[in-house]
């Protein structure tokens, strides 16, 4: 058999108006919110995110591979399920396959990752995807699309939801679509896209899997169909026989549509409110489509609590302007020439891959200091290379020290904050830039989470390293 | 460690004028020291029988010692560059006079330059260069208000108590350097003006932070035997400390953050081989690295001059401006003399050269018969220290 055993689910913490969108071009709103990922965020760091959320409590030891799905990976070559793998610890002797070009990636994942699963190949696969698409200035794409991610673990025994049935089917046309040199998402008349394209594939692909499985509409209890817009969802909804009341919220009011990983991040949602016995059923399109049903079992209540969606969703803070998204999203260009006197190396980012992507501090076996980053003679006792390597990224801290730093930051970031953590955990110390917070807010004593970014862009590469920010428990706080 | 007390002595310096000299290169900053320090010690350069040089980023890392061979034409003798952050200039004479010590050479110069007014950036630019990701947008500033963030909090200052003392030390320095020719800054600020000035990082505003200078500072130094056959009022080492610690404090666990091990180590190794036991007392003079006002305050606790926590009752009182009872920075110190890294160490201590020798050349902010004197800097933060205590006369 096999199923989900858990998930977990990434949603950036700004969200913007999207009246303020419209304001900015003088046009109607769509209403509510989009979220916008974090100038250090790309679609690799919300991935490593959810997969967080998702293995917290699960044995690694198990998982044989990872798939990351994604339209808008960070490189266009190089592999990113390798770095994600990488920054939430698996053992390197797994498979790891980045699922991209496609809004159906991430279902192809998850596809993959079934099958892998139910022939005996692996035990455990991890699929993460994540999107952050951009669009045209002035559409409606820029209003609708949002930032997210999600991940979920496949695996062969005890599932919280089993897979019951799947199909496929692929559609060739050129609806939505990006050339090599595209910035921005191009796409043909909406009309022709959304009526011939989206909605007559889900409609195919649904309706023959219902008829496979010898189910009804009202045999399910919840349709996970993402689609682009509110008013499209809402038809495919009524055009599949389906009750308002069975459409998993499709997110476009609090979050937006985010591209390959919307289905994922549906499913998690709906997972959240799941109870034994439900079935779902997970429909999602990108030049074709693919359907799952799952039956949801007793296991899901002994599911561990994690962020999910729920946890995310009122997590949030207003990004006040359209100019910070365009800076956030890397659309405006910033004084260049700053003298940031880093060193961009591959090979010594290679070379240091345990306590740069791994977040691995060395706890000394003689006198037990803790310390970040690896230290091959301790900090105390100084006994050489007499440690373990602890893993601190998924542990929490304090602030100890800080500053608000006018100097360090990037022209349309002036701004960095810059902290010295003490870690709950042998009161190991982190010196990282904090993000995802209002400057106003930071003092000493602030509790804080350990978070992966890009820090900066050198020898042509991204440069990833932890930074913290503030645990927060919802409750919708406002910069 | 021997004592190399009473073993040397500086018989000659020079200092240029401080600022942003943009009409002048670094051969010319050279040459301006260099050339005061032959004349104050009588001497030409074909007495010089090694140099010890200190520059940090002039003009770009690799010029070796050529930099003063250059300038000088100071040909076929030993110039050794030395690199060690803002305690360069420091550490560049006291390996001039261990090199006397020696008994290897009777006359060396050692001599700091920085010129910074080149980079086309006002300050000095962020991360060092160690480490990929470690140090990212990590600043100077931003790196010692994390000090004065953790000092508040750890001794109950408010953020404005706190803000208020650092900036008395600000306003104290701005008045002496108001008071010194070759300063980069010449004005009189008050309390209001630096809390109301733009915040750097905070919790330090733009008033908490020293300048960034070109600048060049020269001393030569001889065996303290030979010493009165180049002057009547030859200036005695007493003392030196050197303390190096971890270039990344910040993830040292149990790290403070209001107290520095170096400079406790540093201060406390150079008071045991100048004989001094209670420095509050026994200082006529200071000149410590105030890169940042924090610093200093810093450095008042760790160097003894003030109990731990209780600085702010001597900045309150006046205890550390000229006329106190133990001026600190007496020529506006790195806040307003400027602060050319590599120079520095030796800047600072030409003023205790020439306090001690009587000479302020503004009467005006002449200490009352000075004896000893110390100079100090620190670079980091907080990795390394580096002091040197000088007398007017043996024993």
């Amino acid at each position: 058999m096999s199923g989900i055993i858990s998930y977990g689910a990434y949603v950036p913490i700004f969200r913007l108006s999207r009246d303020i969108v419209a304001k900015a071009w003088g046009r109607g709103s769509l209403g509510g919110e989009r979220s916008v990922a974090n100038n250090d965020e790309d679609t690799a760091t919300m991935a490593v995110a959810a997969g967080f959320d998702c293995l917290k409590g699960m044995d690694r030891k198990e998982i044989d591979g990872v798939f990351f799905a994604s339209t808008t990976s960070p490189y266009k070559e190089k592999q990113s399920s390798s770095l994600i793998a990488t920054v939430l610890d698996l053992d390197m002797e797994i498979t790891t396959v980045d699922y991209a070009n496609s809004l159906r990636a991430g279902t192809s994942a998850m596809m993959m990752a079934h099958h892998s699963v139910r022939s005996g190949s692996a035990r455990k696969i991890l699929v993460a995807a994540a999107d952050s698409r951009l669009a045209y200035p002035r559409s409606d794409f820029e209003q609708s699309f949002g930032d997210g991610a999600a991940a979920l673990l496949f695996g062969d025994s005890r599932p919280i939801a089993a897979v019951e049935a799947v199909h496929s089917m692929t559609n060739e046309m050129m609806d939505v679509w990006r050339n090599p040199e595209d910035t921005f998402v191009r796409s043909w008349e909406g009309r022709w896209i959304l009526g011939e394209g989206y909605s007559a594939t889900i409609e195919k692909v649904v309706t023959r899997i219902l008829e496979k499985e010898s189910l009804r509409p009202q045999d399910i209890q919840k349709a996970v169909i993402p689609a682009p817009d509110a008013r499209t969802h809402r038809n495919i909804i009524r055009r599949l026989g389906f009750r308002p009341g069975q459409a998993q919220d499709p997110l476009i009011a609090t979050v937006g549509y985010c591209g390959a990983a919307q289905p994922l991040m549906m499913l998690v949602a709906a997972l959240e409110e799941a109870s034994p016995g439900d079935r779902i059923l997970v429909a999602a399109y990108g030049d074709g489509a693919d359907v799952f049903i799952f039956q949801v079992t007793e296991e899901i209540k002994q599911l561990e609590e994690r962020k999910g969606i729920k946890g995310h969703i009122n997590v949030r803070l207003d990004l006040p302007s359209y100019e910070r998204y365009l800076s956030y999203r890397g659309l405006v260009e910033t004084v260049p020439g700053e003298p940031f006197r880093l060193f961009p190396s591959a090979t010594a980012y290679w070379r240091d891959i345990d306590p740069i992507l791994r977040c691995y501090g060395s706890k000394c076996l003689e006198c037990g200091t803790l310390t970040y980053p690896l230290q091959r003679v301790c900090y105390k006792c100084r006994s050489k290379d007499n440690y373990e390597k602890v893993r601190l990224s998924d542990k929490t801290g304090k602030v100890f020290t800080f500053t608000l730093d006018t100097l360090a930051g990037r022209s349309d970031d002036p701004l960095v904050v810059q902290t010295v953590v003490e870690m709950d955990e042998g009161s190991a110390r982190i010196y990282c830039m904090m993000t995802d917070c209002i400057p106003s807010e930071v003092r000493v004593g602030l509790p804080v989470e350990l978070t992966f970014r890009r820090i900066y862009e050198g020898g042509g590469f991204h440069n990833y390293f932890w930074k913290c920010r503030p645990i927060r428990d919802g409750g919708g706080q406002n910069a | 460690m021997r004592s190399i007390k009473d073993k040397v002595a500086i018989v000659g310096m020079g200092c240029s004028k401080f600022g942003e000299r943009w009409d002048v290169g670094l051969n010319d900053l050279v040459i301006e020291a260099a050339y005061e320090a032959y004349e104050d010690a009588g001497i030409g350069p074909e007495e010089i029988q090694a140099c010890y040089l200190g520059t940090v980023c002039a003009p770009l890392i690799g010029v070796g010692g050529t930099v003063v061979a250059d300038a000088l034409k100071l040909r076929d003798i030993p110039i050794i560059r030395n690199e060690n952050w803002c305690a360069t200039g420091h550490i560049a004479m006291i390996e001039a006079f261990l090199a006397v010590v020696s008994g290897v050479f009777d006359v060396v110069m050692a001599i700091g330059v920085e010129k910074l007014k080149d980079t086309g950036y006002p300050g000095l630019g962020t991360g060092r260069g160690m480490h990929p990701v470690y140090e990212a947008r990590r600043t100077s500033p931003g790196s010692f208000a994390m000090i004065a963030t953790r000092y508040f909090e750890r001794y109950g200052l408010s953020i404005d108590e706190g803000r208020e003392t650092l900036a008395k030390i600000a306003v104290k320095n701005h008045h002496n350097g108001s008071l010194c020719p070759k300063a980069h800054f010449h004005n009189e600020i008050t309390v209001e003006q630096a809390l109301k000035a733009p915040i750097i990082a905070w919790p330090l505003g733009l008033f908490d932070c020293c300048g960034n200078s070109d600048g060049s500072a020269a001393a030569i130094i001889t065996k303290a035997d030979l010493a009165k056959g180049f002057r009547d009022d030859p200036i005695y080492v007493k003392g030196f400390g050197i303390s190096m610690d971890s270039m990344l404090p910040h993830f040292r666990p149990g790290f403070e953050w209001t107290s520095f091990n170096s400079l406790v180590v540093s201060s406390r190794k150079a008071y045991e081989m100048a004989g001094i036991t209670n420095p509050r007392e026994e200082l006529d003079i200071a000149e410590v690295h105030d890169c940042f006002t924090i610093t200093e305050l810093a450095i008042y606790e760790d160097f003894g001059f003030s109990p731990r926590g209780k600085a702010k009752k001597d900045i309150d009182s006046g205890f550390f401006e000229l006329g106190g009872g133990l001026p600190v920075n007496t020529d506006g110190g790195l806040k307003c003399f400027g602060h050319p890294v590599g120079a520095s160490g030796i800047r600072m201590t030409y003023e205790v050269y020439k306090q001690l020798q009587g000479k302020a050349e503004n009467p005006e902010r002449q200490v009352k018969n000075p004896r000893r004197g110390l100079s100090h800097t620190f670079g980091g933060p907080p990795q390394l220290s580096a002091v040197a205590i000088f007398g007017n006369e043996k024993g």
